[in-house]
């Protein structure tokens, strides 16, 4: 045998902790976002209750700052990135026809870090001092020492910047993979949609993440070292913080939402039975989405007090953006036009997606223009506007994604009816809870307010609110009653299973094997797959003769080096107050963080592991499922 | 369905948005019931802004609409449509079209901005008065009187009145949507600027619209607009002496409890809200709002929401910089009565 040696296979428990497959990474993002979407959605629940009606005292105004905070933190970094990563994870190796990602190591590291930041962050709650309560964007000095006395806002500091450093990794990780892993004539403009918008969201994460960890660095620096970055008394600048956060803030909304429209693309291509309208204008104007997403950030900030010339040149540049936003939509619709377009459900999040996202957009325009945003900034205008984007847009995408690539990830066709109606009750309750808000801010609701007085005229439209947000969490029950109904169907998803595929991922089994393509597939055009079946062949024309197969090993230095990093994120917070030995154990135990995560990654430096081989013998008995 | 009856079932949807924004919302609270200048340019803006993006989604959701019942898949088609890659005359209509769009929108945005801008500061007629925000009050400064006030800026009507913004503590915006937009309260000294005018008498509501902690929705204020002389008799007689309460034990308990703090009339501290005139103030705290007919739990006479308040300002507003002061129930009655008729004869 080629084998170079012996391969270590876990199983149950140990197999997920050390799995490196792209396609299990992908899963266990799925359940951790999935798992942090719960969460978060319970947090706006919560919010809603509170005010569904005038001088509630549901919760009180500290808890109520933290249910805000911990809402949209969650919903931003721990619910719908992770998801995305789950989509891209499951579907771009697949998609580009390669056997796995660049760095299969670095991928677990990038799920894990992810994962224990997200944890460490949550761990706030249970904490006497409570979760973080300045708001998910952080501003200085609200969120400085001298305000955020209690430990909310460290978790919030180290759990984001530990998450950070995943995503980082992933985004790169994912650059790399479809720059170099693409199969024999995939050229990248023959690549589809969701991994060109893969692609560019990786490549914003490359620039704007670090911004993010620079800033977090200095509020930790704040915080648990008494510096004085965002302290004015101090020499310190605060409109600063508010310049670093949106600078990476927000090129991250076009990070969450480029996936999104990917995946809208490849779903009402698929079901409209028509090649996708406008191809190399979509890819350009995703390239020049995520150009001129680096370029608008103060629009968040235009009664910060910049000055006419910046609020104007802003304002411009934000307006901008809809050119391109705008060509996407219309190549949506005239992909439709003369197709012949299958309501499946997750078509149904795909066509309901685009009117709602551009409601999302066009009020994005009308925030656009500063002066009138002067009245808009802050108000539950900005709330209905963004949620219009963020759940309208990036949620209807992902929910959209999960039901077309479900059979692919698992085997199993998500039940469709159950799947129609999930997708009605959440998008009626989405528009009712949204749709309304516009107005509660026109009519000078200010947003993040723990209670509003009687007899402002806001109480009809917050009762409707908060009813659609019930709605919306009945649906989302009903999506994982669905998962946990489908879960106990036979494994027999069809390779093809809608029939319509048009791209690779489509040619291989459903779930692919833990080495996907048993022959690397020679692509011949765009829409790979979909140019076979119309020139008559069953499959793709294999790209090299039936061989033994190179795979990485299964690791659980992933899992420790992230580890390492929770413990320190843990001892750096409580340095000042855990004295019980010696002064500063905190430090102690920061180090002895440190101490795991270089040592996992000294082992890792040391030891040479090769991998190992699937000979051909194997791959006859379809080799392991994965 | 013809183009006709498409549009007669759309002109009530759009006369309903009509008078949506027409009619909206309180006029001394609402962005879409403009009662000053600057928040009527705003409005225009709002307006031009408004229907252009409801054409453009008329427009797309009438395509959708189109394209999902015309090209629906019958039961049992196989047939393949024809694989379109698209189509130049088409891509460069929707980019022009919009590009005409924005045109349309971006100069008069520009133009605005430069509008809002101008620096009435050196205008003799402008009445200046700084704005300075603490965690959860307001307190203006009329730097030209030499007088100072918390929680309810009194403006003669029609005059410009240019705004200096800055805070105590932690970042606030300053915001009176009936009008003017709002702008932030920077911490580090740097201060920015503003103007408004408000051509009619009355009282406007002012919100804080800036995440400052767990009051924040709580951090209200009125702005007063009123005639010349009117203004005139208030700013005189905010500086006039005030008599202190005639209980010597309530006085006693008042000078050394509260005006360690507090200040009326030339006595006591300037770090917290000035109290001077409280007594003819529309609300106490900014939130509980004086009325002899109240409707609803945050309404009550001035007598007992300067009692509800002195009680327990943080059952009220929570986290706020008051506290619980230990008083007597003679002495909190008596200071609430004494508050509560420290009125300044103004209005007429
Ligand atoms: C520690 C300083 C402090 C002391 C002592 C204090 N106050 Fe206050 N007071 C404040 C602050 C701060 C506010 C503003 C609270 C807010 O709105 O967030 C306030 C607000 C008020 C208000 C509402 C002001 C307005 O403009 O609506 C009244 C009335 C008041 N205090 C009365 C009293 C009385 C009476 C006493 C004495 C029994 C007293 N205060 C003692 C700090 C103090
Ligand atoms: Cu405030």
């Amino acid at each position: 045998m080629a084998q170079g040696h012996a391969v270590k296979r876990y199983s149950g428990l140990m197999d997920w902790l050390t799995t490196v497959d792209h396609k299990k990474i992908g899963i266990l993002y799925l359940i951790a976002g999935g798992f942090f979407f719960l969460v978060g959605g319970l947090e706006a629940l919560l919010i809603r209750i509170q005010l569904w009606k005038p001088l509630n005292d549901f919760v009180s105004a500290d808890t109520y700052n933290e249910l805000i905070t911990m809402h949209g933190t969650t919903m931003i970094f721990l619910a719908a990135m992770p998801m995305l990563f789950a989509l891209m994870n499951a579907v771009v190796p697949l998609q580009i026809g390669a056997r796995d990602v660049a760095f299969p190591f670095v991928n677990a590291l990038g799920f894990w870090t992810f994962f224990f930041g997200a944890v460490l962050l949550n761990v706030s709650w249970f904490t006497s001092t409570g979760a973080p309560a300045a708001g998910w964007t952080a501003y200085a000095p609200l969120s400085g020492p001298a305000f955020s006395t209690g430990h909310g806002m460290d978790y919030y500091v180290l759990g984001l910047q530990i998450a950070g450093i995943g995503t980082l990794i992933g985004g790169i990780n994912f650059l790399v993979t479809i720059i170099n892993m693409r199969a024999p004539g995939m050229t990248f403009m023959r690549m589809p949609l969701f991994t060109w918008t893969s692609f560019i969201t990786s490549a914003l994460i490359l620039f704007a993440f670090p911004a993010l960890a620079v800033g977090l660095a200095a509020l930790m620096f704040d915080r648990v070292f008494d510096a004085n970055f965002f302290d004015p008394n101090n020499g310190g600048n605060a409109v600063l913080w508010e310049h670093i956060f949106w600078i990476f803030g927000h090129p991250e909304v076009y990070i969450l939402i480029l996936p999104a429209f990917g995946v809208i693309s490849e779903v009402i291509s698929t079901f409209s039975r028509k090649r996708l309208f406008g191809y190399s204008s979509m890819v350009f104007a995703t390239i020049l989405i995520g150009f001129l997403g680096f370029m608008v950030w103060a629009h968040h900030m235009f009664t910060t007090g910049l000055g006419p010339v910046a609020n104007a040149l802003f304002s411009i540049a934000t307006m901008l953006i809809a050119v391109p936003t705008g060509i996407k939509i219309f190549n949506w619709i005239f992909t439709m036009w003369g197709g012949s377009i299958k309501f499946t459900s997750a078509n149904l999040y795909a066509v309901g997606f685009i009117p709602t996202f551009v409601m999302g957009g066009v009020t994005g325009v009308m925030l656009a223009a500063a002066p009138a945003d002067f009245q808009y900034h802050d108000t539950y205008f900005v709330v209905a506007h963004f949620h219009y984007v963020i759940v309208g847009g990036l949620i209807l995408g992902i929910f959209s994604g999960l039901h077309y690539w479900w059979p692919k990830m698992f085997g199993r066709i998500l039940n469709e009816t159950l799947g129609k109606w999930t997708f009605w009750i959440f998008y009626i309750g989405f528009h009712l809870t949204f749709f309304i808000q516009h107005f509660l801010g026109l009519l000078g609701m200010p947003r993040r307010i723990w209670t509003y007085l009687d007899g402002l005229g806001f109480n009809e439209m917050n009762l409707i609110s908060t009813i659609g947000a019930i709605m919306m969490g009945i649906g989302t029950i009903m999506f994982i009653l669905n998962v946990v109904i489908t879960n106990a169907k036979p494994q027999n998803a069809a390779d093809d299973p809608w029939e319509d595929g048009r791209t690779l991922e489509w040619t291989i089994p459903s779930p692919p094997p833990e080495y996907n393509f048993k022959q690397t597939p020679l692509v011949r055009g765009y829409d790979a797959y979909w140019k076979e079946k119309m020139d008559g062949h069953k499959g793709m024309t294999p790209a090299e003769p039936i061989g033994s197969i190179h795979m990485p090993s299964p690791s659980i230095l992933p899992f420790t080096m992230s580890l390492g990093l929770f413990i320190t994120g843990f001892g750096l917070m409580y340095s000042r107050d855990w004295t019980f030995i010696t002064e500063h154990i905190g430090f102690y135990v920061a180090g002895l963080g440190l101490l795991i995560t270089f040592g996992s990654m000294f082992l890792r430096s040391v030891y040479d592991d090769h991998g190992f081989h699937i000979e051909p013998e194997e791959l006859e008995d379809k080799g392991v499922k994965a | 369905m013809n183009r006709w009856q498409f549009f007669k079932r759309l002109a009530p949807l759009l006369a309903l948005m009509v008078l949506v924004l027409s009619a909206c919302g309180r006029a001394d609270l609402s962005a879409l019931n403009p009662q000053g200048p600057v928040a009527q340019e705003q409005f225009g803006l709002m307006k031009l802004a408004f229907s252009i993006m409801v054409g453009v989604v008329v427009i797309v959701f009438a395509l959708c609409l189109f394209v999902i019942i015309r090209f629906r898949r019958r039961r049992g088609d196989k047939s393949i449509p024809k694989q379109v890659e698209g189509s130049h005359k088409l891509e460069i209509i929707w980019t022009v079209i919009p590009i005409i769009l924005l045109i349309i929108l971006g100069v008069p945005t520009v133009q605005t901005v430069f509008n809002l801008s101008k620096d009435h500061s050196n205008d003799p007629d402008a009445v200046k008065v700084i704005v300075t925000s603490h965690q959860y009050w307001w307190e203006f400064e009329y730097p030209e009187l030499g007088i100072k006030t918390a929680q309810e800026l009194v403006i003669p009507k029609g005059k410009t009145i240019t705004i200096e913004a800055k805070t105590a503590d932690v970042l606030h915006s300053f915001w009176v949507p009936s009008l003017a937009g709002k702008i932030d309260t920077n911490p580090g000294g740097s201060t920015n600027k503003m103007f408004f005018s408000a051509p009619k008498e009355g009282v406007y509501l002012g919100k804080c619209a800036e995440l400052c902690g767990p009051s924040h929705g709580l951090m209200d204020f009125k702005v007063k607009s009123v005639d010349d002389a009117s203004f005139d008799r208030w700013a005189a007689a905010l500086q006039a002496p005030v008599a202190m309460p005639s209980d010597p034990v309530v006085a006693a308990a008042f000078e050394s409890k509260c005006l360690v703090c507090h200040a009326v009339g030339d006595k006591g501290g300037p770090l917290y809200p000035n109290l001077t005139g409280i007594g003819s103030r529309d609300s106490v705290g900014g939130i509980l709002i004086n009325t002899d007919d109240p409707k609803y739990s945050n309404e009550g006479s001035t007598y007992d929401n300067l009692h509800r308040w002195i009680e327990n300002p943080d059952d009220i507003k929570p986290g706020n910089l008051m506290g619980q002061i230990d008083l007597t129930q003679q002495e909190l009655d008596g200071i609430a009565k004494y508050l509560s008729e420290l009125t300044l004869d103004y209005e007429q």
